[in-house]
């Protein structure tokens, strides 16, 4: 028997099982878009029918990175930035987990940057979802990378000279098998690209338009949105990367124009994950690793057997 | 050590394939039944510049470098001598000759590669091989290689040359070549070997003493370095999975791992940068396999703020960290033993970790492991300290000092039984971090179990997990996560994992850690000859501190010389610092040059030290007590 009998549990799943019953101390903002992304996660969870006890989700440090108070699972608040090697090694030991990562847009593109390009390049069998409320929350109110060019902050007083981020197309060009945008302020069509992007088997990237009323006021709603893969003005094909990548870039741009475009930008079912791709040329087990610690009839290997010959 | 000792010496360009033909060298003495050791040195280049490696040999065990060197081969240094077009190599050509030629004894002997050296370059090489009556034998390697096979094997005709200098049986040379070489050049490096042998015993009339006795060993050796034993420590602790970003000299280590763990069904991961790499053996130890990763300075400087979140979520893992001279890129491949502070206090807040510093390649084994037990028993991050010279250099080590059973348990866990028992929050949150832990230690769930959800955070918080700024909570946790520091040491106390040289009663002490711990036991036994009443000791634990021994040792002498490869004394600092006292007690010697101590240069330190003088090499540096 397994020694994470949790996973692969065969019931019900409800919802409320996700939250946690004492309530932690609140520490989002009343009207914050983080509680969107909250509502959307809990109601994909039956839908993939994962129990708390086969989920790790982990977090970076942000507003967004406080996901975890909210969720109940196992949960991982972890630094800033550094949620997806955290997040990828978990799902490398034991692939049989529901791995998820989240953070914010400053985690995520900013100080984690290096680390999204990586993890999207290596195509890990995870969802990573991005608060994407082109501010820094938690520290109240800095530009962030996806600020746009000529945003005002304490930290950025004469307006910032930068172009911003484009996620979509980064995750794109990096390797993502998935690339989704959705918004906060629709909870249905977010669970529904949440389900999917659990779903899929590689790396699932969600750039997560939420709101942060508190410091980016003159901040869009980010309504009324358009899906682009309902609209009949976007004819694009998501499974082309060439057509999905024009449509992402033109998504990017329109964002700081006042238009919202969201929906499935690329779905590339066929590529390999990291984990079959290792396990393919050998350097992965097909078992869980984490699996192995529990099995008492495991036969160990010890180096004086496999290595000292060849220093004798 | 006895009066036949070898300490071999071969140079030339890196890329000349200096490191293979030494380490080959070296196993072929000690299947002639000798002790070796092995000293590298290679500048920060991959063709070219001054580089050697020293091969010490003898009947005895050898536990270090020797003073200087007495046989050395000089083979031209291909790169300098035939330079690209455009390629500005200096003035590097005779380097392998003239660099080395302070260092050679009295009586020592030479033999040159004339194919790519020339000695009338080396503006007074006969007045001081006469003066120091060296024993000169020209040889053009160069042209016996190309004759019999292929310029680049004038390595070989350097050993056949050596081998019949010194009367080494060409059988254990013949016999490694076979193990590694495929037939095609296994066989012109044969009849090389055996020509330049031949020829040597038959056109020179030898004039040097120097010979290698055949020694005997009671039971069967290998020939490691401290990179693989730290590795091997690692695998039979039941690590399977390792992430790294390659630095030198970890690189060793991370290398040996990577293709040793697929074959062990583990997983290798070479990763974005350093804090990716630790953070990765965050993530894998979580999820219950049992990680590892490391680097070096600079590297390891990156790894500071998952290092903090491993303390503060109590995840277990194993951090190495090789130590080079610093700051910054310093000298990249040098040693020097100056990360100790480092390492101590990195990241932010009180710092709750295990710092362990083997003082031998042997001891690196046992370290290796016990860095292992202690990070998965206590829910601790733990970091081998170790420097590029154990990580580099080779010993011969019974084999059956690596014959012991494996150890995969990974520690404080729960079962999916136990957890059913265990006390949750009413979210239904396992209490992962309570209060009332045995030793601090409160067990862990892995993710996947049923029934142990709980938040790992690295903000402070309750047992749940939670974030939770409450100062009675806080104190609370402050001082459990504190207290694995102390069960840790009444756990180490028993071991003993100190080492202790010399006489148990003496009148002063040496005292040191890390990889200088076999010359200061050599020098020991050189003071105690000499008529000095001296003992010393070789500290491995630098968190937590082994305080009783160390002021028992310390109440036990008059005076302690604290040997150390960094500039400012840091293992003198931690130790004054741990104890409170002592410090009228204990001075330095310090070495900072990129060079590891010589024997010789502890026991003139310490002769100096006694007498209260500077120390005349000025290469090493004296620093007197200061009082507390
Ligand atoms: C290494 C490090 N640098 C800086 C910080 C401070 N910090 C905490 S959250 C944050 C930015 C948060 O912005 P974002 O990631 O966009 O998330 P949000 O709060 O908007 O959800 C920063 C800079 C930190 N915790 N760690
Ligand atoms: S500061 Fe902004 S992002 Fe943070 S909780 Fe408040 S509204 Fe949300």
């Amino acid at each position: 028997m397994s020694a994470f009998s949790a996973i692969g549990e065969d019931r019900e799943i409800d919802r409320e099982e996700f939250t946690p019953t004492l309530e932690p101390q609140a520490t989002w903002c009343p009207g914050c878009g983080d509680f969107g992304v909250l509502k959307a996660l809990k109601q994909a969870m039956p839908e993939i029918g994962r129990n708390p006890d086969e989920v790790l989700l982990v977090t970076g440090i942000g507003c967004s990175g406080k996901l975890n108070s909210y969720f109940e699972c196992y949960g991982y608040h972890s630094i800033h930035g550094r949620s997806l090697p955290i997040a990828r090694a978990a799902k490398l030991a034991n692939p049989e987990l529901e791995v998820i990562a989240a953070g914010g847009d400053g985690d995520g593109y900013g100080i984690g940057g290096n680390h999204f390009m990586h993890t999207a390049r290596e195509n890990h069998d995870m969802t990573y979802i991005v608060f994407d409320n082109e501010i820094f929350g938690l520290t109240k109110g800095q530009t962030s990378p996806t600020s746009p060019k000529g945003h005002k902050s304490k930290t950025q007083p004469h307006g910032s000279a930068k172009d911003p981020i484009r996620p979509l197309s980064l995750a794109l060009t990096s390797g993502a098998s998935y690339v989704a945008r959705t918004a906060a302020v629709n909870p249905n069509q977010a669970k529904e690209i949440l389900v999917e992007a659990m779903q899929h088997d590689g790396f699932a990237h969600i750039d997560f338009l939420t709101q942060c009323p508190t410091w980016n006021k003159d901040a869009r709603q980010y309504v009324p949105y358009i899906d682009v893969n309902e609209s009949d003005d976007y004819d694009f094909d998501p499974t082309n990367k060439d057509e999905a990548a024009a449509m992402a870039t033109e998504a990017e741009q329109s964002l700081y124009e006042g238009e919202v475009l969201t929906g499935r930008f690329y779905v590339d079912s066929d590529r390999l994950s990291y984990s079959e791709e290792k396990q393919a040329i050998g350097e992965m087990p097909e078992e869980p690793l984490a699996e192995r610690y529990f099995d008492e009839d495991y036969e160990w290997e010890r180096a004086h057997d496999m290595f000292l010959d060849r220093h004798k | 050590m006895t009066d036949h000792e070898l300490m071999w010496r071969i140079a030339g360009g890196s890329g000349d394939g200096i490191a293979s033909t030494s380490q080959n060298f070296a196993k072929a003495l000690m299947r002639a039944g000798l002790h070796v050791f092995t000293h590298r040195h290679y500048p920060s280049r991959i063709r070219g510049g001054h580089t050697y490696t020293e091969v010490r040999a003898d009947t005895e065990p050898v536990r270090s470098r020797g003073d200087g060197f007495n046989c050395l081969l000089a083979l031209g240094d291909s790169f300098a001598r035939n330079p690209k077009e455009g390629a500005y190599y200096g003035d590097e050509e005779v380097k392998p000759l003239s660099e080395n030629l302070d260092e050679l004894n009295e009586g020592g002997v030479i033999v040159y590669d004339t194919g790519l050296l020339d000695a009338d370059d080396i503006p007074d090489f006969e007045e001081r091989a006469e003066e120091n009556d060296w024993h000169v034998y020209p040889i053009n390697l160069r042209e016996i290689a190309r004759e019999h096979g292929r310029e680049v094997m004038r390595n070989t005709a350097g050993v056949g040359a050596t081998a019949a200098l010194l009367g080494i049986d060409l059988a254990y040379f013949e016999e490694l070549m076979a193990e590694s070489m495929p037939e095609d050049i296994l066989e012109p490096n044969k009849e090389i070997l055996h020509y330049t042998h031949d020829m040597v015993k038959e056109e020179f009339e030898f004039t040097h003493d120097l010979r290698v006795p055949e020694g005997s060993h009671d039971e069967e050796q290998v020939l490691l370095s401290g990179s693989d034993t730290i590795a091997y420590g690692a695998i039979d602790e039941g690590c399977r999975f390792i992430a790294g970003y390659p630095m030198t000299p970890w690189t060793e280590v991370f290398t040996i791992m990577s293709q040793a763990l697929p074959q062990l069904g583990g997983i290798s991961e070479q990763v974005e940068d350093e804090i990716a790499a630790a953070a990765l053996a965050l993530g894998a130890s979580h999820a219950g396999v049992k990680s590892m990763s490391g680097s070096s300075g600079g590297g390891f400087a990156l790894m500071s703020e998952p290092l903090g979140l491993a303390e503060m979520s109590e995840t277990p893992v194993v951090l190495v960290e090789a130590m080079r001279a610093g700051p910054s890129m310093g000298l990249p491949t040098k040693p020097e033993q100056a990360d100790l502070e480092h390492v101590l206090y990195t990241s932010q807040g009180d710092s709750n970790r295990v710092v362990l510093a083997p003082g031998t390649v042997a001891e690196a084994y046992e370290q290796s492991r016990l860095a292992f037990q202690l990070a998965y028993g206590y829910n601790i991050p733990a970091i081998l300290l170790y420097d590029q010279k154990i990580g580099g250099e080779l010993m011969n080590v019974p084999a059956s000092h690596f014959d012991r059973e494996p150890n995969p348990d990974l520690g404080a866990v729960t079962t999916e039984e136990e957890l059913e028992d265990a006390p949750h929050g009413p979210g239904g949150k396992f209490h992962r971090y309570r209060y009332d832990a045995e030793d601090g230690v409160s067990p862990r769930a892995i993710p996947g179990q049923k029934g142990g959800h709980f938040l790992v955070t690295g903000n402070e918080h309750n047992p749940a997990g939670h974030i939770d700024e409450d100062p009675t909570n806080r104190v609370t946790q402050v001082e459990r996560r504190a207290s694995k520091l102390d069960a840790i040491r009444e756990f180490l106390d028993d071991k003993s994992t100190q080492t202790y040289m010399g006489p148990d009663e003496a009148q002063y002490g040496l005292i040191t850690f890390g990889s200088q711990q076999g010359t200061v036991a050599e020098a020991v036994d050189r003071l105690n000859d000499a008529g000095h009443s001296v003992k010393g000791i070789g500290v491995s634990d630098m968190m937590p501190y082994p305080v009783e021994e160390m002021t028992e040792f310390l109440e036990s002498v008059d005076e302690a010389l604290v040997v150390e490869m960094n500039s400012s004394g840091q293992f003198r600092g931690l130790t004054q610092k741990e104890l409170g006292r002592f410090g009228d007690k204990l001075s330095s010697l310090l070495k900072y040059n990129g060079e590891p101590f010589e024997p010789a240069e502890i026991v003139t330190g310490f002769e100096a030290s006694i007498e209260g003088q500077d120390v005349p090499d000025q290469q090493t540096t004296y620093v007197p007590a200061a009082g507390d």
